[in-house]
């Protein structure tokens, strides 16, 4: 075994929250490490679409972590901008009914009361907007807070900015524990790491990691899959999609559930989304998904019926039985942290959560209450209860 | 439509196992992408330019009238320009998903008990500087277009990169009228020589187009390499065209010997460096795979019941082994629907041939390996994406911000994310980058337009959702217990 | 002596298309990308972001190089798609779709 490295602070996961952590906490100060058993991005960040959003957010913890971090992700976006495609391009949620409408105006005056800026379309407005929207909707809201960023760049130039060591194809076997259950660093197949604090980035393998250190965190996977078309001169220039993907984001079922999401990309193809299904880790191609996928976004734009799909791929959004993240430090071992279960919202989430992290590491007084993201919130389950 | 077997590919595999299975009372639908069977072995000049002599073009004449007749003589039930885009496991069987074409704008359903993947390869080229101008193409590519088409793309022609197709393509190039300036191949004679025992008798057909290469006056430049295409703007029609390409001899590091390099005034470039298996169906079917190629048992089977795969998909042997891996499939097939064990003893001829034709295909992929130092010659402005125009520059920094392996690599370049889906940069990349080259796992293997989906989500929305969400519940159920008893289980205290 | 020569062809009597407006013969049973091959024609595509020209490179479907448009429909393998009497073949720039 080499001889072990030391450093201030070792974060496992090399996706956009772990690349976040590493950012803010070296601008904290620390001297970082990044270890991932696979790739940067090689995970759920891989395989997203690289929302930055606040429309879909009930008020509440998440709305306000949400918030933190499109604030960040602008300033980042001053250097790292075209690096990382960010696009400043806004979301416009469309309802097909006045019944949804309603309701749809009603969770974005609840959203304005908490900070969010949400203007309402009137259906005689939309396609000033956004020309090729279908006709015959009701309505929508516009959100110009939401962005987009190309998330594997993302992922990676945020950890070069960071000046991380990085260990990629390394695998955390162990997070090491001192008699006083105090962390001491993590042991890898190639060499131990030394450190007084280790941050769970792992997302879907977070729970995996937290198991690692002795303590329980129950992250499970929720199947999504992304359609992606051949490239397009650009024709949809916001993010759009329906207003029934916040109650299905929202929701407990473990069923199928589509709701179309559509943006270009600075590249040239569009992305569609956005199923969810708790399958496990199946990658395999489920075809009712990708088809109800093409369903709904034809059903918004219906010039893409002519176009193409090149490829379809699954992710796995990792989440958390309330659908909270869990960041901060984990009582049940101390140096411990935890920057993961951030489902389908993580690369939007990372900036804040990167930045609570780094207050948290340092002692500060993070910008936003913990409380609600808790690591220990869960109680391990015993057969018992199970049953 | 339904169905018992349907075999996907007409090629020499998928002929041969349509013709073993409906022999034996098997019901075969047997479906291809090109207007005619034969796939890229037996390809035929379209029917329309009634072509007298066909055979002056094309190889192994015999084999093929023997295939053709046979089909016709057969029940198989033929679809051709059928784009298949998905196989779909079902419980009561599998579906084929396929683009009838030209137009490919619906998509047609085959349900069948048994598949057989018969899907053949398709030609890796390694990339130098200029191999994106128009002229250059697979050498694989000039041979279709000369077969099917009757057509060559202009005056003088190189032949080059290494493996058994480029003496073929030289020789029905010269055949066809035009002037082959050379013939130049990396791997170097007395390589050849050493693997010539494993090799001998096996390429029959070698001896014969060495003496017709001479015969055309061909020069073979043997351990050379084309190091640079060139073009000239307004060459062609509308824009950049091939005018010649430098030429250099290697050393035996595969570095090119300074002072050798010269160069040969031509207009086409055919170009190709080894074939790889599709496996794009098996790969969403879930199918296990060894290295690029499907893997198969003994009787041809993958390890997804049900789906069968033989020929260049199970790894890359020639028509030969092609059409013994086809007859055995055929038959275990058909043993396999009547519920019975196939006897292997009925056909042991094609079990000798298969085991020779794979022993010579593992020779030929060590003699014919691409010259060791390919990747030096690739200059940082060479395009290696050629669909999203990403250059060895970009696949080399990719490199320096994390990527690991070619997905990574993709993700962080955008090499592999245009229409080809990486089908033809995925051995580049991987050579640049020092990744491990691996199947891409492509769950969509033909582009598909939305509405089909689109409308396939309407019609089965009323029937299906009802069953998906019932299984879906039951899933969940069992996952989420699992998960919880795993914790409880393994977790430390 | 020329591939059809060789091979003894007797095609019908040749149609006329057009590329980029400027008539083509066509032998029937032809792929676009063959009939343009024989009128000395060897790109028909431009690239999306360097604008650089291409046609014909693996002639099997495989690569999506030789992207053409032919009757106002963009994105069409001139090496699969037969050449029919009247077809309108355009160079495809970029997307092949009008902004």
């Amino acid at each position: 075994m080499s001889e072990p490295l030391t450093c201030d602070v070792v974060v496992v996961g090399a996706g956009m929250a772990g690349a976040a952590c590493a950012l803010y906490a070296a601008r904290a100060g620390l001297e970082v490490t990044v270890v991932d058993r696979g790739h940067v991005a090689g995970g759920t960040t891989g395989a997203g679409e690289g929302n930055l959003l606040v429309s879909d957010k009930t008020p509440g913890p998440e709305l306000d972590l949400a918030l933190l971090s499109t604030r960040l992700w602008a300033r980042e976006a001053r250097e790292l901008g075209a690096a990382v495609e960010y696009e400043a391009k806004g979301g416009l949620v469309v309802a097909e009914t006045p019944e949804v409408l309603d309701k749809l105006r009603t969770f974005a005056d609840a959203q304005r009361a908490a900070g969010v800026t949400a203007d309402p379309v009137p259906a005689g407005r939309l396609h000033d907007l956004e020309p090729r929207l279908a006709s015959g909707l009701a309505g929508a809201v516009y959100y110009p807070q939401d962005a987009q960023v190309m998330p594997a760049l993302a992922a990676a130039h945020l950890l070069r900015a960071s000046g991380a060591r990085l260990l990629t194809g390394r695998e955390v076997t162990r997070v090491l524990r001192a008699p006083d259950g105090s962390v001491r660093g993590v042991r890898t197949d190639r060499g131990d790491l030394h450190a007084p604090a280790v941050v769970n980035a792992a997302g879907t393998w977070g729970g995996e990691l937290a198991d690692r250190a002795g303590v329980f965190l129950p992250v499970l996977p929720r199947r999504g899959f992304v359609l992606v078309t051949e490239p397009l001169p650009p024709r949809i220039r916001h993010k759009v999609y329906a207003a029934d993907y916040v109650a299905d984001v929202a929701s407990d079922s473990a069923a199928l559930q589509t709701s179309p999401v559509v943006e270009a990309t600075a590249a040239g193809p569009v992305l569609i989304g956005a199923s969810r299904e708790r399958v496990g880790f199946d990658r395999s191609l489920s075809l009712p998904a990708v088809r109800a996928l093409a369903a709904g976004a034809t059903r918004l734009f219906p010039f893409l019926s002519r176009v193409r799909a090149l490829r379809t791929y699954a992710g796995f959004r990792p989440y958390l039985p309330d659908h909270l993240p869990a960041i901060g430090p984990d009582p049940r071992a101390p140096g411990l942290f935890h920057a993961c279960g951030h489902e389908g919202a993580g690369i939007g989430l990372a900036t804040g959560t990167g930045l609570l992290i780094a207050q948290a590491l340092t002692g500060r007084t993070p910008d936003l209450d913990l409380t609600p993201f808790r690591p220990d919130r869960f109680p391990r389950p015993t057969k018992e209860t199970e049953r | 439509m339904r169905t018992d077997l349907v075999v996907i590919g007409a090629g020499p595999a998928g002929l041969a196992a349509a013709l073993a299975a409906s022999a034996r009372g098997v019901r075969v639908v047997l479906v291809d992408a090109a207007p005619e069977p034969g796939g890229q072995f037996y390809r035929q000049p379209a029917p329309a330019l009634r072509a007298r002599r066909p055979q002056a073009l094309h190889h192994r004449w015999r084999a093929w009238t023997r295939l053709r007749d046979g089909l016709a003589a057969s029940t198989v039930r033929v679809l051709t320009e059928h784009h298949v885009w998905c196989v779909e496991r079902e419980s009561g069987g599998l579906t084929v998903h396929a683009l009838p074409g030209p137009e490919q704008e619906r998509s047609v359903e085959v349900r069948a008990t048994a598949v057989l993947l018969a899907t053949g390869g398709y030609e890796t080229v390694l990339p130098f500087p200029g191999w994106t101008l128009p002229g250059v193409v697979t050498a694989g590519g000039a041979q279709a277009m000369l077969k099917g088409g009757l057509v060559v793309p202009g005056g003088t022609a190189v032949v080059a990169g290494t493996g058994p197709l480029l003496l073929p393509v030289a020789t029905a190039l010269a055949a066809a009228g035009v002037p082959v300036a050379a013939l130049v191949e990396s791997t170097g004679p007395r390589r050849l020589l050493r693997h010539a025992g494993a090799l001998a008798g096996k390429l029959p057909e070698g001896a014969g187009y060495a003496a017709r290469l001479l015969r055309h006056r061909v020069p073979f430049l043997a351990r050379h390499t084309v190091v640079r295409a060139h073009g000239a703007s307004g060459a062609g029609s509308g824009g950049d065209r091939l005018t010649g390409v430098t030429v250099a001899a290697l050393d035996e590091h595969g570095s090119v010997r300074p002072g050798t390099e010269r160069r040969l005034p031509c207009d086409t470039l055919a170009v190709g460096h080894g074939i790889l298996p599709h496996t794009d169906l098996a790969e969403g079917l879930g199918c296990r795979l060894g290295g690029h190629a499907v893997a198969v048992d003994a009787e041809q089977r993958t390890d997804v019941p049900g789906v069968w795969a033989a020929g260049e998909s199970t790894g890359v042997g020639g028509a030969a082994h092609a059409l013994a891996e086809g007859h055995i499939a055929g038959r275990s097939i058909a043993a396999r629907l009547r519920g019975t064990a196939p006897d292997p003893g009925e056909w042991a001829p094609a079990g000798r041939v298969r085991a020779r034709m794979r022993g010579a295909a593992a020779a030929l992929d060590s003699a014919y390996a691409p010259p060791a130092r390919w990747t030096d010659r690739v200059t940082d402005d060479t395009v290696i994406c050629r669909c999203e125009e990403v250059t060895a520059g970009a696949v080399r920094e990719a490199v320096s911000l994390g990527a690991g392996d070619t997905r990574t690599v993709k993700l962080l370049s955008r090499a592999g994310m245009g229409w080809c889906q990486g089908r033809m940069c995925g051995p580049a990349v991987a050579g640049l980058t020092g990744c491990a080259s691996a199947p891409s796992g492509r769950l969509l293997a033909r582009p598909v337009p939305l509405g089909v989906l689109a409308d396939a989500h309407r019609e089965h929305e009323e029937h299906r959702d009802r069953e998906v969400h019932r299984e879906h519940e039951k899933h969940r159920e069992k996952e989420e217990h699992r998960a919880y008893e795993d914790r409880t289980e393994e977790g430390p205290s | 002596m020329n591939p059809l020569e060789r091979a003894g062809a007797r095609p019908g009597p040749a149609f006329e298309v057009t590329f980029d407006g400027r008539p083509v013969e066509a032998l029937p049973g032809r792929t676009v990308a063959a009939v343009l091959w024989a009128a000395g024609i060897t790109s028909w595509r431009t690239t999306r972001g360097g604008g650089r020209p291409r046609g014909v490179f693996c002639g099997i479907g495989v690569c999506f190089d030789c992207l053409v448009t032919v009757n106002d429909r963009p994105g069409q393998r001139a090496c699969l798609v037969p050449a029919r009497p009247g077809d309108v073949i355009r160079t495809e720039e970029g997307t092949g779709r009008a902004h």
